[in-house]
């Protein structure tokens, strides 16, 4: 340990994942990575929280699949969502036979359940466990905005939540994909109230994530092949570029935001994705797939969360963020 | 970083951030909010026409009349799923006629029945209309006093 990073002297791997994605998503880069590509966002369910619940069920089952294991073999389950209570995290586990192990950190779930899962292996007292959340855009858009059918105009700032669940199975060996490190990223708020501008809240705790992890292991940016942030947004994605230049470190170069790019923006998408769904499908499916075929060798996973709900928001609260990074190479 | 230090840096990280966010176009939206609103009105004053022709209706009948077949289009076109299109280009231009009002209550009403019939899409119904309801009969009250005291 050093500072707020952590490293994996066994190195614990990734030895498979297991994704879903709605239409809009797979129209884009995730398209063709996906093990599943929805047509009907309500995944043949009644209500779009039970589809979320599928969702995250299909990816966790799927990840456990394409390991080529059986549940039995499986020791632990960490996962977390966005909506109130995680209901669609453990909803989900109660179809497994497994221990479950609830986490919140809004979008930044998915990095934060692997860096858990990566220690509790690391450490030895679990053999396999499977991380994975998931988000839908219809019961995010109830529960913090408007109902759907509401007539109202979307802001140019504003972010389009992901409808996609994905999961990972972490284990002692078994693959080339490693977790070598992770760093705990410290709540950090900078006084945004918009809650329609996640990116510009949640900027200043990538920036402060990222820098932290490369001051605490002692590399340079272009270490990594990729610095992947969560779900910033083209805006968001400015601005760390900006805060973390202002520091002395350029990670203009290899960084590249989940939400940026999961969408051709087309409609009302504006600044890009967000959600839990948004780094959780990125990861598992285009990025995962990039670093089996070793064309990217070193990647920093950088998922950034906004902490907010919809009583502090409406109690005028800022918006306080984290931002928990992961660095995933190939041994 | 505290107290007054924390507010300065905050203030000037809000600034940064705004100076290059992208504006909302007011001018764009007021053109597209006074197109379909006037368009609104203009179906509406058609149906007026219409029902005094062919109905000979007049008055408050009329008016009455009128303001339900709005309500009934905009409901209908809220469960349609079409409502929230127009609304999400036209903003204040659909929200402001009476239809905007039936979509604000018929919206939550189709989204929380999933919740129940009496929980869900009654308790819902009104969290959007709601405030407007509120401060509507509050303002209406308010100048109804002012001009009882002027008469």
């Amino acid at each position: 340990m050093n500072g707020h990073t952590i490293f994996f002297d066994k190195k614990p791997r990734i030895i498979s994942t297991g994704t879903v994605a709605g239409p809009k998503e797979c129209a884009g880069v995730v398209g063709k990575y996906v093990d599943m590509a929805l047509s009907d966002d309500m995944f043949g369910e009644s209500t779009y929280e039970k589809a979320e619940c599928k969702m995250l069920t299909f990816a966790i089952q799927k990840a456990i699949e394409n390991a080529a294991l059986g549940e039995e073999k499986i020791d632990m389950l960490i996962s977390g969502d966005l909506l109130n209570q995680i209901i669609s995290a453990s909803f989900a586990a109660r179809d497994f036979d497994f221990p479950f192990l609830g986490v919140y950190g809004a979008c930044s779930t998915m990095s934060e359940s692997i860096a858990l899962a990566a220690a509790l292996i690391n450490a030895g007292y679990f053999r396999k466990i499977v991380a994975a959340t998931g988000s839908h855009f219809s019961s995010a858009e109830r529960q913090y905005r408007y109902p759907l059918e509401l007539g109202t105009t979307r802001p140019p700032q504003s972010q389009w939540t992901v409808t996609g669940a994905g999961g990972a199975v972490l284990a002692e060996c078994g693959s080339h994909i490693a977790v070598t490190g992770a760093t705990f990223g410290k709540v950090v708020d900078f006084g945004i109230t918009d809650v329609n501008n996640m990116g510009a809240a949640m900027a200043p705790a990538a920036c402060d994530t990222i820098l932290t992890h490369l001051k605490d292991t002692g590399r340079e940016p272009d270490y990594y092949d990729l610095i992947v942030t969560g779900d910033l947004g083209a805006l968001g994605s400015r601005i760390v570029k900006d805060l973390t230049w202002e520091k002395g470190v350029d990670i203009q170069p290899n960084h590249v935001d989940c939400g940026e790019i999961v969408y051709k923006v087309i409609e009302d998408e504006f600044q890009g994705g967000s959600g839990a769904g948004c780094s959780a499908v990125v990861l598992n499916s285009y990025i995962y797939d990039k670093l089996k075929r070793r064309e990217i060798n070193r990647v920093l996973f950088a998922a950034t969360g906004a902490l907010l709900s919809t009583v502090s928001s409406g109690q005028g609260e800022s918006i306080p963020c984290i931002c928990h990074a992961v660095s995933i190479e190939n041994v | 970083m505290t107290g007054k230090n924390r507010e300065n840096y905050n203030k000037n990280y809000i600034a940064y951030v705004n100076s290059f966010a992208p504006a909302t176009h007011h001018f764009k939206n007021c053109l597209r909010a006074f197109g379909v609103g006037g368009l609104i009105c203009c179906i509406g004053q058609f149906f007026r026409y219409m029902l005094e022709y062919l109905f000979g209706l007049s008055g408050d009948e009329l008016a009455g009349t009128v303001s339900v077949l709005l309500i009934f289009i905009g409901t209908l076109l809220t469960g349609l799923g079409v409502y929230d299109r127009i609304g999400r280009n036209a903003g204040a231009g659909s929200i402001v006629p009476i239809t905007g009002f039936a979509n604000s209550v018929a919206s939550p009403a189709i989204e929380f029945k999933t919740e129940g019939w009496i929980y869900g899409l009654a308790a819902k119904m009104f969290i959007v209309a709601g405030p407007i309801i509120v401060y509507g009969v509050l303002s209406g009250t308010l100048v109804g006093i002012i001009y009882w005291f002027l008469r």
